[in-house]
């Protein structure tokens, strides 16, 4: 800019906060951020801006909810419900549905943004893990990212258990169940959760304590948590796309001021109005259809929100034959136990895991500021995919029955289905993803040896015809070429016969033997010149991959 | 068209850098869109424009604006709605004009939010100039003579405290340290009551032992919901299955815990089919029996009753249990069959004789 000075409205405050404490050093520094750009790298935010609707909404709500499992004779304005015995919190979720204007628009994009929420957080994770994000140095931010989606898991629980209506305390039940087959303290938690027996304890200390955990304890703990990500994501800088430009010791992109902060404002903006949208013309969680909760009473298709349906999903799988064990007079509910805790245990022990033991494998302990294309980590990729299908089969087995009623199939014949299709699945999931990673791999090597096909055939003066190669544009060069080959490993032992200390005793022959199968079947993507021609050779990894490059 | 890449009479390429083709031909190579064209760069790259066109640029402006105005309008709208016609005196009241506020106010709090979200989004990619940057990235480790400087001034530290060479100091330091952060957890202690047996009986147990006490067989059923006694003549067609729980529940000290526990499912079913658990020979009346409604998996009421199969089904998880051999377990993740609970007639009610002969609901530690 020209040496105009700022305007005092700005200089002004500026000033009094600079002086105060040298602010301008750190506005000075962060002011034209650069944050490389890319529409992945927005998922992320839709989860951080539905938070803030989430805290906006959820604060407007907390003014007329009561926390209350006081028995109340409803006298709203819904006169359906009039005169029927509930707890005060679900006549106060109806009186904000019904009598406070705006109540119903604010719950509804309340649920909505919880949805939004765990869905972004979900897809942010899986853009963050097959593009290799969560390497080095940003292993921290992977651990606190899955830890939210955990206690988002657990706050949506306790949120929409909070009304009290005949679904959420279907919900309660469940827990309750779950809790009392953990061994040895299941009683024990379960009393001291719900303060005596279901549903209201002896002075109806439930619906009081979810509150207190849902409206401070765990937004709390989110909040940090999500300030905590967003610091180290700030000091770290962002990951970039493999292209131009972006290195480990580079990052080019426009600055946060202006371009950037106007973006993500505008982003803000549309997450909004999304669920606003959703609020306004959506349903969601009716309450008043299915009445106050009454512990004889269900409706059939009960279902949790979408993020608690992998675990309805393992509950509805798990044979109940020969899985409760009874040792020594004490019950032990494999049945219960097994599905509570080994899926999530699996996805989630296995993703905070994962970095680590990819380091531990691939001994690559550099830091990485370049994504990954999924293509070129097919183990990391095709073991993603995997945990997705398993994930999804059971998320989609949380449904089953709505599945056999709209399908018109069995419902056990559903369940016999998945039984199997979360073991098989996986595996197939798996082969399919490494084999279209290897072979987009080959395509690379393809166009960085070769370059493309022109579309033009040239006839040589014998008269043969071929066809010409032209070499690829200079961007997508260094996308392709952004593939980091597999080294050959190093040798076992020295010259001495004396074993490297990484291939040492059972766990070096472990280790090594891991990262010939994550890098045995790697084709190596050079660049090549254009009159290199058709080699074939030259392109093929040293496994067991095809020797022709399919033209 | 001076691009050779193309023969003569080639169609223009498209946007998205495919080229319209000849029905019947083959459709281009996918890597066409990799191929270098000419005049590749010459492009200004997506996102923010660097160089501006003052016509075009004074038609985004009024574009951005034209959005601007339809967000103030609609906020207006918003608050306009809110004051003169979504209802008086703090509500709406009723579910017609709840369901009408909700699609005004929320339809113009979203049309205001998007169209604001349009406008700055259409300011940034046509009317800022800010250039993309390059800045550069650090090694996120401290230099080496750091870590060294802050190691010796952290031992010095500790050298200085005294606590490594005085392990009494640090022992007792510990010893004091260890209650304290357990006092919490005892405090703790009074967020609920001790399991004790109260998980292995139900009302029913109660009010059996009051009717006996008496001098009556056994405490009579009532109809959930109504409450209203049960007679043999009133549930007499096979197939009929209702929620019953015992006389007197309701005013019981924490009713709903002990509704939560004591609700039964009684069913018809038919004489010929009825096979009864050894034992239990007596605890039908001519088919008519009674099961705990709350499922041995993790506790959802079994509230499905299939006539055809006799089979009882757990909304939740699937549990199935058949009703004439002792709901036993014939499907899903359930194990143990719903406990029964043994009936009886007299004076042509129905009566339970005793509770339950074992803990209902999901299985616990201490169940046995």
């Amino acid at each position: 800019m020209s040496d105009a000075s700022a305007p005092k409205a700005v200089s002004g405050p500026l000033n009094f906060l600079d002086e105060r404490l040298g602010s301008t050093n750190f506005f000075q520094r962060n002011v034209k951020k650069v944050f490389p750009d890319h529409w992945s790298f927005m998922l992320g935010e839709i989860a951080l801006y539905s938070f803030i609707i989430l805290l906006l909404t959820g604060t407007f709500l907390t003014l007329w909810f009561h926390p209350s499992m006081e028995e109340v004779v409803y006298n709203g304005s819904y006169t359906k419900l009039k005169g029927v015995q509930m707890s005060d919190a679900y006549s106060s979720a109806l009186h904000i549905s019904f009598d406070v204007r705006g109540g119903l628009l604010m719950r509804q994009i309340h649920h909505w943004a919880a949805v939004l929420f765990m869905a972004s957080i979900l897809a942010h994770m899986l853009r963050v893990f097959f593009t290799g994000a969560y390497r080095k140095p940003r292993e921290l931010n992977w651990l606190i990212g899955i830890n939210m989606f955990i206690l988002g898991m657990l706050e949506g629980l306790f949120g929409y258990s909070l009304p009290d209506d005949l679904l959420s305390g279907t919900g309660l039940r469940i827990t309750q169940g779950v809790t009392e087959s953990i061994p040895l303290v299941g009683t024990y938690i379960y009393m001291f959760l719900f303060g005596g027996e279901f549903p209201t304890g002896d002075n109806g200390d439930l619906i009081p304590r979810l509150y207190s955990l849902h409206i401070l304890l765990i937004p709390g703990v989110i909040l940090g948590l999500v300030t905590a990500h967003m610091m180290i994501m700030w000091h770290q800088k962002h990951t970039a796309m493999p292209s131009k430009n972006q290195s480990n010791e580079q990052v080019y992109g426009y600055p946060f001021y202006p371009v950037f902060m106007a973006k993500t404002g505008a982003y803000f903006l549309f997450t909004f109005g999304v669920v606003a949208l959703l609020g306004a013309f959506a349903q969601i969680n009716p309450i008043w259809l299915f009445g106050p909760y009454d512990p004889g009473a269900i409706s059939s298709g009960s279902q949790p929100d979408w993020y608690m349906g992998v675990l309805e999903g393992a509950l509805r799988l798990m044979p109940g034959q020969g899985t409760e064990w009874v040792i020594a007079g004490h019950t032990i509910s494999m049945n219960v136990l097994i599905p509570a805790l080994v899926p999530l245990g699996i996805v989630f022990g296995g993703a905070m895991a994962w970095p680590f033991i990819e380091q531990w494998i691939t001994g690559d302990k550099r830091r990485h500021d370049i994504n990954d294309r999924p293509r070129n980590a097919p183990v990391r990729t095709s073991i993603g995919i995997a945990a997705v299908t398993f994930y999804g089969l059971l998320w989609l087995a949380g449904a089953n029955d709505v599945l056999a009623d709209k399908f018109h199939v069995s419902l056990f014949g559903t369940t016999w289905f998945f039984r199997f299709a979360i073991f098989i699945g996986p595996v197939i999931a798996y082969i399919i993803t490494k084999r279209i990673c290897l072979g987009l791999q080959r395509k690379d090597a393809a166009i960085a040896g070769h370059g493309v096909e022109a579309g033009i055939i040239v006839m040589a003066p014998d008269g043969g015809f071929s066809e010409k190669h032209e070499p690829a544009r200079e961007e997508e060069l260094i996308k392709i070429l952004s593939k980091e080959n597999a080294r050959p490993e190093a040798p076992a032992t020295d010259a001495n016969g004396i074993p490297a200390p990484s291939q040492k005793g059972p766990m070096g022959h472990l280790r090594s033997r891991l990262q010939r199968a994550m890098t045995f079947d790697d084709i190596p993507v050079e660049e090549h010149g254009e009159e290199h021609g058709h080699d074939d050779d030259h392109a093929v990894g040293s496994g067991s991959g095809p020797k022709q490059l399919g033209h | 068209m001076s691009d050779n890449k193309h023969t003569a009479g080639s169609p223009e390429p498209r946007e998205d850098g495919g080229t319209g083709r000849v029905v019947g031909t083959p459709s281009p190579a996918k890597g066409e869109s990799l191929l270098a064209k000419d005049g590749e760069g010459a492009k200004p790259p997506a996102g923010p424009a660097t160089e501006l066109d003052e016509k075009s640029a004074k038609n985004a402006e009024r574009v951005v604006a034209a959005f601007f105005v339809l967000a103030f309008a609609a906020s207006v709208g918003f608050i306009a709605y809110y004051i003169g016609w979504s209802g008086r005196n703090g509500g709406m009241h009723g579910v017609v004009r709840a369901r009408e506020s909700n699609l005004w106010l929320g339809g113009t709090l979203a049309l205001a939010m998007l169209a604001m979200a349009f406008g700055v989004t259409i300011w940034v990619r046509r009317l800022m100039t800010s250039k993309p940057i390059i800045q550069e990235r650090h090694e996120m480790a401290s230099p080496a003579d750091t870590r060294a400087a802050f190691e010796a001034d952290f031992l010095e530290g500790a050298e200085d405290s005294g606590i490594t060479k005085r392990p009494l100091l640090r022992r007792t330091l510990l010893l004091a340290a260890a209650p304290l952060g357990l006092a919490p957890l005892v405090l703790l202690r009074d967020l609920g009551p001790l399991p004790e047996k109260r998980l292995r009986s139900t009302f029913w147990g109660e009010a059996v032992k009051k009717a006996k006490a008496e001098g009556k067989q056994g405490v009579r059923l009532v109809v959930d919901g109504t409450n209203a006694p049960l007679k043999v003549s009133d549930f007499n067609s096979p197939g009929g299955m209702i929620t019953v729980l015992p006389e007197g529940i309701e005013e019981a000290p924490e009713a709903a815990n002990e509704i939560a526990k004591a609700v039964t499912i009684l069913i018809n079913v038919p004489a010929e089919q009825f096979k009864p658990v050894k034992g239990r020979e007596n605890w039908h009346v001519n088919g008519v029996v009674a099961y705990s409604k709350i499922c041995t998996h993790v506790g959802c009421p079994a509230a499905l009753y299939e006539q055809t199969t006799h089979h009882i089904l757990c909304p939740c998880h699937q549990s199935t249990f058949d009703a004439t051999d002792g709901a036993k377990v014939v499907f899903g993740p359930a194990h143990r069959p719903l406990p029964q609970l043994p009936l009886g007639v007299e004076d042509g009610y129905l009566i339970a004789t005793d509770d339950f002969p074992e803990p209902i609901g999901p299985s616990f530690w201490e169940r046995g």
